[in-house]
């Protein structure tokens, strides 16, 4: 089976416009939803504290807020997590009681209720929630600035640059999805977007390896058409390993239980925006930035360059 | 002739792979809820101890799969986690205070793989349950003490040189004490420096006042926080060690912070608790001249202070205190045989014993009191901040007449319960935190949300993969077969090398693996697509075959260093879950290379090299 029995033609960079239209707008939309509502951050990040118990009925809401309003947990939030017989209580801090009782008294609220069983605990403290939102924003600049470097030594700064473009783009919109529809982001959802950072990379770097092959192969043609005869070229592994990627994160968002839910959604929202931004994204930034055959010429020996004996100026 | 491997090489990628299968297979074996009961000097596990245990918990109908013994300690395992909690809960009466039970799961491995080294996978607190948290020093109590500790003895230094001085006052990491005379002064500065040479003495003088300052140095600062810490990490060690928990883990993090983690805890406000407190004892002489009445209404007597009892009556103490918690050896609860009610009986060490027997023997006949102090930090809103109080609560617990002198060892009773008493032998015990402690993070994991989290993850593995293979080879064929066979291998290599590791498999683990499957097709479909490339522009299937593989190798290469990357930066700034997460991503990468490679090719080359093949199955 092949999804294009001989390799395609299609004018991607033709319709480049289009596509730094719709990216402008999916950023705009992103950015603009980070700025007016912000993220819907984990207690990970705020800090605070969360209980999840499972009752071995099912269990009416109401009631489990009516007997933590009477304990005093005025502004708890309460819902059902996964199945009707789960329920997820997020708890503000209390003046009475230290953060680390407030979960246990929470509990014995809960399970006065009906037989309920402690399924989780997170209690997170204000001052860890921060670090961690300064560590996480951290690992993402460290781990785009270890990309920049790496594929700058490996190819050339434009496509260092023009692949940290495109990371920049897919970390925004997988953020920007979160923040629009404002899905729980906490700290695996941070490690799904690192993730996305590393798969959508690997994308690109299929796509930049074989524009840098065919610079050197292909004697005619302009930078438009070798980039477009690459991308052809990779259209089919691209679309394959996104589709069998995307087939594991299915069974992981639908199988995976509730906690790794976020966790899956982030990654499913990269991949495909990766998968994209890989074909638009990467390869219209070297091409705005101005890359042509003589770029790529006098790099240093690679493996291929063995089979082509006359070598260029 | 291309596309043959020499047969060093295949030799050794199977050799690879059996040494993967071998270290996987400890996985494959069920993980029994077990029990560890150890002993301790009063109490060791012995052959009758073994049969009290078999005898006990058949006459209760409890079953378990069998009970091993050895150095001096014994494993009990059960078919079940209900057998496993009823166990513990009748044990923990039946045995008494010598022994202390860890729940724990021992894998059912044979002795021959386990003797080859080979483990099942550690699993993370998220898919066993258990309880982590993460404590937070209070560094700035613990310098407040250094310069606590620096004034009283530079107070006793200079009332024992007759130096008189006006006031001794604590400053920022600095003591400075006031003096009339700039000649007194000037020799108590080189007293002081005498006897401590480590802090840096300043002589100022201001109006009519002559200071002394002592500087406490950064190094010394350093080291007293340090300290704190190293001490607080053993205290806790004690506690953990006493509470029973198998496998805990007690860690340095950062500057300032313990992590504690403990599998199979099951009741985090008890083990909170016990973390956090800070109890100890205090005995003083009551006070039976002063009146009680005058105060209550304020006016203590000198020396004496005020205090009351559980009930909430009133009782005045003598200021000086005999004993203190620290000088405590050995502390272990049980009843009182002549009133019937719980006790904590009590060692003291030589000094402690010493001032006891003084005490005790010019007192004969006068009540003595127990004092149980407990800091316990409460958080209230102060102006819309977060403001930590700390309040101490004293409390009486016993006030009884000194019948006879006694020295090192004697007991307290008066508690409230037998559990209590259990609890404070346990605190005195361990015994004290260095500086206060604060917990600053909480996740525990109850044991059916572990369960649930191993299956889940399991179930999300095993599904990815199925689809997965059915689409490869929906378009690839053989080759696609080729491709899942090292897509299995891979699944083993994993595993096997995060046994061999002991690395910590949490549900992002899982994720990450379930990830890895969907990625490391990629180097395959890379290299199928070369191949089909190469075919098409009219090359031989042999040559096609080979080239394919050649030509896709440095893009492969590329294109996982780059993921490395990222999971590497992952690696280093993540907690717990998130590190989880890079393991596997960072294994699934490094072996993922291995099979789809090395592996595919060896059998691609069985299946088609050195023939003449007209078409590729691709």
């Amino acid at each position: 089976m092949q999804i294009f029995t001989q390799t395609s033609k299609i004018d991607f960079l033709g319709k480049s416009r289009f596509a730094l239209i719709f990216s402008a707008l999916l950023m705009v939309a992103s950015i603009g939803s980070l700025f007016v509502q912000q993220l819907s951050l984990g207690i990970d990040f705020t800090g605070g504290t969360l209980v999840e118990v499972g009752y071995s009925e099912p269990v009416d809401l109401t009631k489990v807020r009516g007997a933590l309003e009477q304990s005093g947990f005025k502004d708890a939030t309460v819902q059902h997590f996964g199945t009707a017989k789960d329920v997820l209580v997020r708890l503000a801090p209390r003046e009475d009681i230290s953060s680390a009782e407030l979960s246990d008294q929470a509990f014995s609220t809960l399970a006065s209720v009906a037989k309920a069983e402690l399924r989780r605990v997170e209690f997170v403290g204000p001052q860890v929630g921060e670090e961690l939102t300064n560590d996480g924003g951290l690992a993402m600049l460290y781990a785009l600035l270890g990309i920049l470097i790496y594929v700058a030594l490996r190819f050339e700064y434009r496509f260092a640059v023009g692949a940290v473009i495109a990371l920049v783009h897919d970390v925004v919109v997988t953020i920007g999805i979160f923040s629009i529809f404002q899905i729980d982001f906490d700290l695996p959802v941070l490690a799904a977007v690192l993730a996305v950072i590393g798969y959508s990379l690997n994308d690109t770097i299929v796509v930049y390896d074989r524009i840098r092959e065919n610079f050197r192969k292909m004697r005619k043609g302009t930078s438009i058409e070798i980039i477009n005869a690459s991308l052809n070229q990779t259209l089919s592994r691209t679309l394959v390993t996104s589709v069998t990627t995307l087939l594991v994160l299915l069974a992981l968002f639908i199988f995976g239980g509730e906690i790794i839910h976020g966790f899956a959604l982030a990654l499913i929202i990269g991949v495909v925006i990766g998968t994209y931004s890989s074909i638009y994204v990467a390869s219209t930034s070297i091409v705005m930035m101005g890359i042509s055959k003589t770029d790529l010429m006098p790099v240093q020996k690679e493996g291929e360059e063995e089979e082509e004996p006359e070598s260029q100026p | 002739m291309i596309n043959q491997y020499p047969l060093w090489k295949n030799l050794l990628i199977l050799l690879v792979i059996l040494a993967g299968v071998l270290y996987a297979l400890p996985n494959i074996y069920s993980q029994d809820p077990s029990m560890e009961i150890s002993g301790s000097r009063r109490a060791n596990v012995t052959e009758a101890t073994v049969a009290k245990v078999d005898v006990v918990l058949k006459d209760a109908g409890i079953n378990f799969k069998s009970i091993e013994h050895g150095a001096g300690k014994m494993l009990i395992r059960f078919a079940s986690n209900e057998d496993q909690l009823r166990a513990n809960e009748l044990l923990e009466t039946t045995l008494g205070d010598g022994y202390t039970q860890a729940l724990t799961l021992a894998a059912d491995v044979p002795d021959w793989l386990g003797e080859l080294g080979a483990e099942p996978m550690y699993l993370g607190l998220d898919l066993r349950g258990g309880i982590h948290v993460l404590i937070d020093v209070d560094m700035d109590a613990a310098a407040k003490q250094a310069v606590e500790r620096y004034s009283g003895d530079i107070r006793t230094l200079l009332r024992d040189n007759k130096l008189r001085y006006i006031t001794v006052t604590q400053g920022d990491n600095r003591v400075s004490v006031k003096f009339r005379t700039a000649a007194v002064r000037d020799k108590a500065a080189d007293v002081i420096y005498e006897a401590f040479p480590r802090l840096t003495i300043e002589s100022t003088k201001n109006g009519d006042a002559f200071f002394v300052h002592g500087n406490i140095s950064s190094s010394e600062q350093a080291e007293v926080k340090r300290f704190a810490l190293q001490q607080n990490i053993t205290t806790l060690r004690n506690r953990v060690n006493a509470l029973g928990v198998a496998e805990p883990v007690i860690q340095q993090q950062g500057d300032r912070r313990i992590v504690v983690q403990l599998p199979g805890a099951q009741d985090p406000a008890k083990i909170k608790e016990m973390l956090g407190a800070t109890a100890t004892l205090e005995y003083r002489l009551a006070d039976t001249k002063g009146n009680i009445n005058d105060a209550l209404n304020g006016r203590v007597p000198p020396g004496s202070k005020l205090y009351r009892e559980r009930d909430g009556s009133p009782v005045l103490l003598k200021k000086r205190v005999i004993v203190t918690g620290n000088q405590i050896t050995n502390a272990s609860s049980g009843i009182d045989t002549r009133t019937g009610t719980p006790m904590v009986s009590v060692n003291l060490d030589s000094q402690g014993a010493r001032r006891m027997r003084n005490m005790t023997t010019e007192n004969v006949n006068k009540p003595m009191a127990v004092v149980f102090i407990e800091t316990r930090t409460i958080t209230k809103m102060i102006d819309g901040k977060r403001v930590k109080r700390k309040i101490k609560v004293e409390e009486v617990i016993s006030i009884a007449n000194i019948v006879e002198p006694f020295g090192a060892r004697f007991q307290t009773t008066g508690l409230d319960s037998s559990e209590e008493a259990h609890d404070l032998a346990l605190l005195l015990r361990a015994g004290a935190l260095a500086a206060p402690i604060e917990i600053v993070e909480e996740r525990t994991i109850g044991p059916s949300l572990g369960q649930d989290n191993i299956d889940q993850g399991f179930k999300s593995v095993i599904i990815g993969l199925i689809v997965v293979m059915v689409f490869m080879v929906a378009y690839y064929r053989l080759f696609g077969l080729i491709a899942n066979l090292a897509l299995i291998i891979n699944l083993v290599m994993i595993v096997a090398v995060l046994s061999m590791l002991q690395a910590t498999l949490t549900l992002p683990g899982i994720a990450g693996i379930v990830l890895t499957v969907g990625m490391a097709v990629d180097a395959n479909v890379l290299i199928f697509q070369r191949i089909r490339e190469e075919l098409a522009v009219g090359n031989t299937p042999q040559a096609s075959i080979f080239a394919g593989y050649e030509k896709a190798f440095s893009t492969i290469v590329d294109a996982n260093i780059t993921t490395l990357i990222a999971a590497v930066v992952l690696f280093s700034f993540g907690t717990g879950p998130i590190k989880g997460f890079a393991i596997t991503l960072f294994i699934g990468i490094v072996t993922s290379m291995f099979t789809a490679i090395l592996g595919t090719r060896a059998v691609i080359n069985l299946v088609y090299g050195q023939k003449r093949v007209k078409k590729l199955a691709i």
